[in-house]
């Protein structure tokens, strides 16, 4: 390398070429990482579709297909909510399965036949490859393409992204992590080089984002405030300007064009942020210039002029927003927005948010869990993100800084964290291996000016992947010291260098970077494990290993292609709302509530008949025109995730809206419990009868292997309900109401002569009846 | 005799504006009074919010949201093909002139599209 100047440019551009190619080679390889490790829930399990919300999904995309995308736009779907359906179309993020159909769309077109279905189990790992290309980017604006390379091969496995995008988990956050990454690196590299071009594409990017997540407030909400920032700090530049002010206008309209999100853009509080932010940077704007154009003496009286007169009018300004804010209930703000700001807000006011498991505050190990070592990693990269500051390094510090704290707020939002901590890690471990390298390859050179090179390149070929990815910006920056130096004198290089360079020991370095290692392939161990064991399970199929083997639960999918064969088309099936999308989706009946959750009147009717005594409870379901009632039971095979577990959420849910239905009923001394201490409420709510029918008769004890104890009441019949289906492990059961004249034949004076002192509602449904 | 050093001040400081002012190239002036002009039209628009009503919501607020847009798109083009700005040295006023050109036609379909 010691050479003259002609001869060092062409071996150094041949060595960028093949560095390029190489990190494209990387970039590959990490493309398919990503999507193959999110394979594992497809080879134990099979290609299904996960959970509950994918199966909503999944059906608006089989719609879309079907029907095209005018259609889609105008669906009113009379399968959910009945009797009050649901408008698909304007209520529902369309990126995810716009972006699903489009891909089936293609496929199809290239004769490549594949299913819906397929397209959609695929989505989620394709669009992580997207994701880790996005990530690569973003960080190679922040602090050059070493560490976009690792950040992005950090990012391919991270177990948090891992969790909400393997093949099959066909949900919003699939694509919509890769949108926030990509719009996050269009707005770096808008505010990097200042072209509108850029800022025209960050805002088509932002666009997707909305139609993808209801997260895209996340976007609109941290920008503006890396801008203040920038402005607060005095970084303002006229770069600042076209990164940010083109975005909140073209950014607005584009998502005011979205119908769930409407005039939501321009009217509530989420948004505010963004236009305060614009008009201040326009002031701010102005400001410079005026600056730049008038002579500092002149400035000066321009600013006490202005000052004066400026401050009446944005305390004005100030007041009347204000006002205005403060005259909605809500101060304008979304509940979820506001149980972000306020983590108490939701368990105090919205249950329905609070019952939730992905919206309960995280625990300290789940961080361990679901980003592992990049947690100790992330201090350094900050550290590095300092060295210097530029504007795009402190819009990675914000955004990690942010997501920390909403990813302490709401485990989901563990998937916004994900993508920050990897690429603060991917800084840190790259300035790390750029250091050590360094000072292997200075100290090599020390010791045989020419073999410089060879020995780096021996101690790079033991190092396998992590060091691969950090080539490019050790290179680059030693070559550029390099350069500089070589200009002035040649000889006392090395050691002058040596005295510049943050140098170490050769033998310290080595054994930091085998640390280093080290510690990568512990983390790439537990993601594989969090990949196939942890976060794979499709949740519809279960398995479980005993001594005797591997069982299979396959009972959801028996019940609802039981309802599918043996009920009528139009009939309506009542559950807790968990399962109404898989009921809409996989028996193809009509539901009462499902996942959706937009009604809470809606669902608490049902949680009040869930947990009312039987009569009362047929009642409510009569008056709903429901058929079958369908519950998950996982008392025999220990399944903890059933309904007696979800059950006070349902009286609590039921209990906001309809107050006779009171939380302490059911509790004894404050405990829940369902053995024979448990309060005779508790004992003769519907809930309770129709998980526990007929249970005495497994084991002849009526032993529930998810509450450990024996059930309180054994032997019971029912006098309103039938059961008419109970799965091979009795997972779900599903009874139809009886049919009301044999019940009230008989009695019908008595009746009438209650209901006139019944309650309203009653008396309501009674005359609805027909047979009364 | 504050009143009247303000008054002398405020005389100065226009004096000297309009005296830097007069030194912009001409391009810029056009490009200011375009500005200017889209910024006038959105206050007449917000002021005839004002009187009349803000009713059909989406055209008041693509009719505001047009002009603003315009004039901030404006502002970008001016900030870059400005001589005097050293950031944008190796940008040439072609580029960014298509790049505003871009901006706008996605902006004016976005508006297009949300009139309704």
């Amino acid at each position: 390398m010691a050479a003259s100047s002609d001869t060092v440019v062409t071996p150094s551009s041949l060595r960028q070429a093949f560095g390029n190619v190489f990190s494209l080679f990387i970039l590959i390889l990490i493309g398919v990482l990503a999507f193959s490790i999110r394979l594992f829930s497809v080879i134990k399990y099979e290609s299904v579709i996960h959970e509950f919300d994918p199966y909503f999904n999944y059906r608006v995309t089989q719609f879309l297909t079907k029907n095209g995308i005018y259609d889609f736009w105008n669906w009113f779907d009379d399968r959910t909510w009945y009797p009050l359906g649901r408008v698909i179309g304007g209520t529902v993020y369309p990126g995810l399965t716009l972006t699903a159909g489009t891909l089936w769309w293609i496929l199809n077109s290239l004769n490549i036949p594949l299913s819906v279905e397929t397209v959609c189990v695929f989505t989620a790992p394709t669009f992580s490859a997207f994701a880790a290309w996005a990530t690569y980017l973003l960080t190679k604006e922040v602090k050059g393409p070493g560490a976009g390379l690792t950040a992005a091969a950090l990012l391919a496995m991270v177990p948090s992204y891992i969790s909400r995008s393997v093949a099959g988990s066909y949900d919003n956050e699939a694509v919509a992590i890769f949108a926030l990454i990509f719009t996050f690196y269009l707005y770096i590299k808008t505010l990097n080089t200042g072209s509108l071009f850029y800022a025209t594409l960050n805002a088509l990017a932002y666009f997707y984002m909305v139609c993808s997540w209801g997260g895209y407030t996340f976007i609109i909400n941290l920008i503006p405030m890396h801008a203040l920032l920038c402005i607060v700090t005095g970084r303002y530049s006229s770069r600042l300007y076209i990164a940010y002010a083109p975005l909140v206008i073209l950014g607005t309209l584009l998502a005011a064009l979205v119908p769930v999100v409407g005039f939501n853009a321009v009217m509530t509080s989420e948004h505010f942020a963004s236009f305060l932010v614009f008009i201040i940077l326009n002031v701010v704007g102005l400001v410079y210039y005026i600056k730049g154009i008038l002579t500092p003496k002149m400035f000066k009286v321009a600013v006490t002029l202005v000052i004066s007169a400026g401050l009446i009018v944005c305390c004005a300004v100030v007041a009347v927003l204000i006002a205005l804010v403060a005259s909605s209930p809500t101060k304008g703000w979304s509940g979820r927005s506001l149980s972000l700001l306020d983590p108490t807000y939701a368990s105090k006011y919205i249950p329905i948010i609070a019952s939730v498991s992905e919206h309960q505050p995280p625990t300290w190990p789940s961080y361990f869990m679901d980003i592992n070592v990049l947690a100790f990693l992330v201090p350094a990269g900050i550290i590095a993100c300092f060295l210097p500051l530029t504007d795009a390094s402190s819009f990675v510090i914000l955004y990690l800084v942010t997501s920390v704290y909403f990813s302490g707020v709401m485990v989901r939002l563990m998937l916004v964290l994900a993508p920050a901590a990897c690429i603060m890690s991917g800084i840190a471990l790259s300035s790390a291996f750029g250091v050590f390298t360094r000072s292997i390859k200075f100290a090599s050179i020390g010791k045989q000016v020419d073999a410089g090179d060879t020995g780096n390149g021996v101690t790079q070929n033991d190092v396998v992947k992590p060091d691969k990815t950090e080539e490019p910006p050790k290179e680059k920056a030693s070559r550029k010291k390099k350069k500089e130096k070589e200009n002035v004198e040649k000889t006392p290089i090395v050691a002058k260098s040596e005295r510049r360079l943050l140098m170490l020991p050769m033998e310290a370095s080595v054994v930091a970077i085998l640390l280093l290692m080290l510690l990568g392939a512990f983390y790439v161990v537990h993601c594989v494990w969090a990949a196939a064991e942890a976060y794979s399970a499709p949740s519809i199929v279960l398995t479980s290993h005993s001594h005797d083997g591997l069982h299979v639960f396959d009972d959801f999918r028996e019940a609802y292609a039981w309802l599918s064969h043996n009920t009528d088309v139009d009939d309506k099936v009542a559950s807790w709302w968990d399962y109404g999308y898989q009921t809409t989706a996989m028996a193809n009946r009509t539901v009462i509530v499902d996942n959706n959750t937009w009604n809470n009147t809606h669902i608490a009717t049902v949680g009040t008949a869930m947990s009312s005594p039987e009569k009362a409870a047929w009642e409510i379901f009569n008056s709903l025109d429901v058929k079958y009632v369908l519950v998950v039971f996982g008392g025999l095979v220990g399944y903890p995730s059933d309904d007696i577990n979800k059950f006070l959420w349902m009286v609590r849910i039921g209990g906001g809206v309809f107050p006779h239905i009171k939380e302490p009923d059911y509790l004894r001394d404050g405990q829940y419990r369902i053995d024979s201490m448990a309060t005779p409420t508790m004992l003769n709510c519907l809930m309770y009868k129709l998980s526990y029918y007929r249970f005495v008769e497994t084991d002849g004890k009526g032993f529930d292997r998810v509450r450990r104890t024996e059930i309180g009441k054994k032997h019971f019949k029912l006098t309103h309900f039938d059961e008419v289906f109970t799965t091979h492990h009795w997972m779900v059961r599903i009874y139809k109401l009886k049919p009301p004249k044999n019940r009230i034949r008989g009695k019908t004076k008595k009746s009438k002569s209650k209901s006139n002192s019944a309650s309203s509602k009653r008396s309501a449904t009674r005359k609805k009846n027909p047979w009364h | 005799m504050a009143k009247s050093s303000a008054t002398k001040d405020a005389q100065a400081l226009l004096h000297s504006l309009r005296s830097a002012y007069a030194s912009t190239p001409t391009n810029l002036k056009i490009i200011d009074i375009y500005v200017l002009f889209a910024i006038f039209t959105a206050v007449i628009q917000v002021g005839y919010m004002a009187i009349v009503g803000s009713f059909p919501f989406n055209s008041f607020l693509s009719g505001v949201l047009s002009c603003v847009g315009t004039a901030v798109l404006a502002v970008c083009l001016r900030i870059q093909v400005n001589k005097e700005n050293k950031e944008f040295k190796d940008l040439p006023p072609e580029r960014a002139y298509a790049d505003f050109v871009l901006c706008n036609l996605v902006l004016h379909l976005v508006i297009m599209n949300f009139l309704g």
